[in-house]
């Protein structure tokens, strides 16, 4: 199996435990306003790797990764290229790399075919890093084009397996920090036996050039990066780390 | 002498009889493995003094960076009497002794070049006495002038046309480390005693040129020495018997250094490795009851604040090229022994803890010999400082002490050198990237249009061919290496002969192997240029005389500082390539050459005297400094980046390959905690991998762009970075100089 790669960072220091090799796969369907790398949405063909390629890559940097580090594969979305994820996670597990998965969601589902490779991905899946952009439908819906509830639900289902997750939640003003939605995130949360961490990502306007790159309007120009209070607010009710 | 009261206590024999201290170093020192809880606070003599420093050091700044002159006297080891940071307070500097009777008052050193010394003078608005140009023009010949005198036309071409840069005829060639402990292990009188022995030993009656020299040399040295006891007792001290107690120990060997920053004003002057050396007498006092950690830290602080005090009158040539008024009083803590044990003691931490107690700051330049095998507690402490103060250096002790042994200092910013054992004949560089212009041009250089190289017929094709391109680069490095050395040997010559450095040499074994230290300019776009003709498509553009004034260069090719092997391997082929025609010349004095691949602040100069080259960068920018890919080549980040340059054989290279990176705060980790362990780990991966060098800047690319509008604001006055191979005041530098730094790879994410 090949992927089709957006870029390569050798040196990730906040995709996971300790340092990791991040790859960050190209292609995504959700459209999240904040987003700051629209440009690995299309699915056309970038970088093509084989896993063997790649893995001989990640492979230089393992003398970096003392205890804990190891790789993260980002995207885009990496969910949209499964078969992929499965070999290349597959081998990295047969070196001793810890691996961890950085997703949306959105791809996730109980239907056929994905579900059986989804499960045969998490056994070779360390530690998962699960954005939860919104708690409510509706503003999901609006802020990322997509519905919120197969998300939910792969938390859920995470949970259920006993997976460790990290749970990150993008701050957006107007968008995604409402105390209400956000003590919603808590309780749901608190449902959860899985969650190790709760990071709090405060939205920020460097992306912006790439929208304007891309020649696309940039959706957000109205609204600033959250203040210190509300990021300490959203900290403190999801109990999240700084 | 065996048995000695001073050395009460101390185990071990051999070096009792001879000369060797690392063999007394060996036998004593304790490993500390613990943390750095115990260390203290600076005391209130400390923060007095240190505060009074920085008085001085705005005053200096406010006077464009020189505070006081010296104009009528020369410089020699008795030429003033005491001098203190402040005459009140002098009773609390733990230790003394200043370069010139006031605090950063810069003296007068003619040796190396009269016209040099009284231009420092004029630039900064003060005359020298007409009766010393009279003596040092008439009377007394300088090394200046003698190397100018003897430089033949192409030399002169060469250092004009700045393919040969830097060169030490200007200045004095630093880089030599005397072995100051020895003042403190073994008293004047003794070291006396040894070097008198040597001069009777010397040759057996037949006066060849090597023994008349020798002789001249090892009288100069006795001289010295005795010189050094008289200017140690002009601040109350007798240092021809061995210290007796810690803090004697560090004020003996401080007046080593002293006596060689009186007579030397070298391009480097390093202080050494001496941090386990002194902990083992801290030990003693420590156990003895004699001083308390407080104490044992203040002499540490004012030590090091001495060494912050260095100063050098410079002229602004020289300024340009090494920005930020340093002197690389280098200084090492950590490194393993040859018998696998760490030397890390708690003066190694001490040592660190000053940049804590009196804040960052560029001197001494402070470097960690680095192992992965190193203590893990003083691995976590090392990074944790650099996170909060960017002002050490990490360098591999792993590759190093195979060569170097166990007791080797580095002696300018990341050059090691046996202490005590070896000297450096330290030149310049060789700007390899104007020589691949040469190579395509028939030896003439694009900025002048003067034949400088050899008349070889230029490239006339549309596209360049990289065998043509190689086989007449092959030819014109070869042109240079052996001008380089040539030129070298010259100014080695006259150094000897006219600015022989006596009080260093006096500390330093008689038997003394020499290194010849050449090095490299423009590395990282000789190689994107070679990768760029090999890969992609090179369209020379010719100007109306047909000479190749630029590129135009389209596809894709690989670019060193991506793990890129197909890059990487150009840059390993040239390294190898320049040394292996470097060794085949005869090299003054039976001296080993070595190469470089570092370039200071230099990198900016050197860029302005070079042409358009293929890899895309513009004539007149600034070339990357050291070994470090080129700006904007790093597409992969940090990693990616160190494991090209850990590619760089350091076998090859023995003078160091020296490595800047910058990584912002907040891409190496949420907190200081993560930060720390997540920069022990990218230490560990990189050197394990053979790399020798890295300069590591822990902070964003905000804050040398507010540094650089609002240089007057508090949080700037210490504000230190780290730029090849030593650190700088960042307000210090020059705008250009700062914009380069800004304009450098952050390392960020997003």
């Amino acid at each position: 199996m090949t992927a089709n790669v957006h870029s390569l960072e050798s040196f990730g220091s906040v995709d996971g435990p300790g340092v990791r090799f991040v790859i960050f796969l190209q292609g995504c369907h959700m459209r999240c306003q904040f987003c700051h790398n629209p440009d690995t949405w299309k699915e056309e063909p970038n970088q093509i790797f084989t896993a063997d390629e790649l893995l001989e890559k990640v492979l230089r940097y393992r003398g970096y990764w003392g205890e804990k580090g190891g790789i993260t594969v980002s995207g885009g979305e990496p969910l949209l290229q499964l078969d992929f994820m499965i070999e290349f996670f597959t081998k990295a597990k047969a070196e001793g790399i810890h691996t961890c998965l950085d997703t949306a969601g959105n791809p996730f589902s109980r239907e056929e075919p994905f579900f059986s490779k989804f499960q045969e991905l998490m056994k070779v899946t360390d530690l998962i890093m699960l954005d939860i952009k919104e708690m409510n439908p509706e503003r999901h819906r609006k802020l990322t084009g997509v519905k919120n509830d197969n998300i939910l639900d792969l938390a859920q289902y995470l949970s259920d397996m006993g997976k460790p997750v990290w749970i990150r939640h993008v701050l957006v003003p107007e968008r995604s920090d409402y105390d209400a939605d956000l003590r919603n995130m808590k309780a749901f949360l608190d449902t959860l036996t899985n969650v190790e961490k709760v990071e709090i990502l405060p939205y920020h306007t460097m992306g912006i050039f790439k929208w304007e790159n891309l020649g696309l309007t940039y959706p957000l120009a109205d609204i600033k990066p959250p203040s210190e209070e509300r990021i300490r607010n959203a900290e403190q009710i999801l109990n999240a780390v700084k | 002498m065996e048995q000695n009261q001073a050395w009460a206590g101390f185990k071990g024999r051999k070096w009792k009889d001879d000369v060797d201290v690392r063999d007394f170093i060996q036998h004593n020192y304790e490993i500390y493995e613990g943390d750095e809880s115990f260390l203290a606070g600076p005391t209130e003599s400390t923060d007095l003094l240190w505060g009074e420093l920085q008085k001085l050091q705005k005053a200096e700044r406010e006077k464009d960076g020189v505070l006081d002159m010296e104009t009528e006297i020369v410089s020699s080891l008795t030429a003033y009497g005491p001098g203190y940071i402040k005459e009140e307070l002098k009773d609390r500097e733990q230790i003394v002794g200043l370069q010139t009777d006031k605090p950063l008052k810069r003296a007068f050193m003619p040796y190396g070049g009269i016209k040099m010394a009284e231009q420092a003078c004029t630039t900064y608005g003060y005359t020298p006495a007409p009766e010393l140009h009279k003596i040092f023009t008439e009377y007394h010949r300088t090394h200046n002038q003698a190397v100018f005198d003897a430089y033949t036309p192409e030399m002169h071409a060469a250092r004009h046309n700045k393919i040969i840069t830097g060169l030490p005829d200007t200045y004095g060639r630093g880089r030599i480390v005397g072995d100051y402990r020895r003042v403190a292990l073994y008293g004047i009188d003794f070291l006396v005693a040894k070097k008198e022995e040597d001069l009777s030993n010397c040759g057996d009656g037949t006066m060849v040129d090597d023994v008349i020299r020798l002789r001249d040399e090892l009288s100069m040295q006795i001289r010295a020495l005795k010189d050094m006891k008289k200017m140690a007792e002009v601040y109350g001290f007798d240092i021809s018997k061995p210290a007796t107690s810690a803090k004697e120990a560090a004020q003996w060997l401080y007046f080593g250094y002293l006596a060689a920053i009186k007579t030397q004003n070298g391009a480097a002057m390093s202080v050494g490795r001496i941090s386990t050396f002194l902990d083992i007498y801290m030990e003693r006092d420590l156990k003895a009851g004699v001083i308390t950690e407080e104490q044992a830290q203040e002499i540490i602080d004012h030590f090091v604040m001495k060494c912050r005090m260095v100063k050098f009158a410079r002229i602004p040539s020289y300024n340009q090229l090494f920005s930020g008024d340093p002197v690389w009083a280098t200084l090492e803590v950590g490194g393993l022994g040859q018998d696998g044990r760490s030397m890390v003691t708690k003066n190694d931490y001490r040592f660190l803890h000053t940049l804590e107690n009196m804040g960052p700051s560029p001197e001494p330049n402070l470097t960690v010999l680095y192992s992965s095998r190193l203590p893990e507690n003083f691995k976590k402490y090392a990074a944790v400082i650099s996170v909060r103060t960017s002002s050490i250096q990490y360098e591999n002790d792993d590759v190093m002490r195979p060569v170097w042994g166990d007791d080797y200092s580095i002696c300018c910013c990341v050059s090691a050198t046996q202490t005590g054992k070896e000297m450096q004949f330290f030149g310049a560089r060789a700007n390899l990237a104007k020589c691949l212009l040469y190579a395509m041009n028939g030896g003439r250089d694009v900025k002048t249009r003067e034949q400088v190289g050899p008349d070889m017929r230029p490239i006339t094709s549309e596209i360049l061919d990289y065998d043509e391109v190689m086989a007449k680069y092959d030819v014109m490095m070869d042109w240079l290496a052996g001008l380089y050395v040539n030129t070298l040997n010259l100014i080695q010559y006259m150094h000897d002969k006219y600015y022989y450095e006596a009080a260093e040499m006096a500390l330093i074994d008689t038997d003394v192997r020499r290194t010849f230290a050449t090095g490299i300019a423009g590395f990282s776009h000789v190689v994107d240029s070679l990768s760029a003709i090999k890969y992609a498509t090179v369209k020379p553009i010719r100007d109306e005389d047909g000479m190749i004034v630029d590129f135009e260069t389209t596809g894709e090719f690989p670019k060193y500082g991506n793990d890129d092997d197909r890059a990487d391997d150009i840059a390993v082929w040239l390294l190898k390539t320049f040394l292996t025609k470097l060794k085949k010349r005869h090299t003054y004095r039976e001296s080993e050459p070595t190469t470089s691949i570092l370039t200071i602040t230099s990198n900016v100069v050197y860029g302005k005297a070079t042409g358009s080259t293929p890899d895309g960068r513009k004539a007149g920018a600034p070339l990357s400094p050291g070994a470090n890919p080129s700006y904007g080549a790093e597409n992969n980040g940090l990693l990616a980046s160190l494991n090209s340059v850990a590619k760089l054989p350091y076998e090859y290279a023995l003078d160091g390959i020296s490595n800047t990176q910058t990584i912002n705060p907040g891409a190496l980790g949420h907190d200081e905690t993560e930060r720390k362990n997540n920069l022990a780990h990218v230490l560990d991966g990189y050197f394990d991998q053979g790399a020798h060098h890295l300069n590591v800047n822990v902070f964003g690319r905000e804050k040398l762009e507010d540094a650089m509008e609002h240089p007057e604001k508090e949080e700037y006055a210490n504000f230190t970075i780290r730029v090849s191979g030593y650190a700088v005041k960042f307000i210090d530098l020059t705008r250009e100089q700062q914009l380069d730094v800004i304009s450098r790879t952050c390392h960020n994410q997003m």
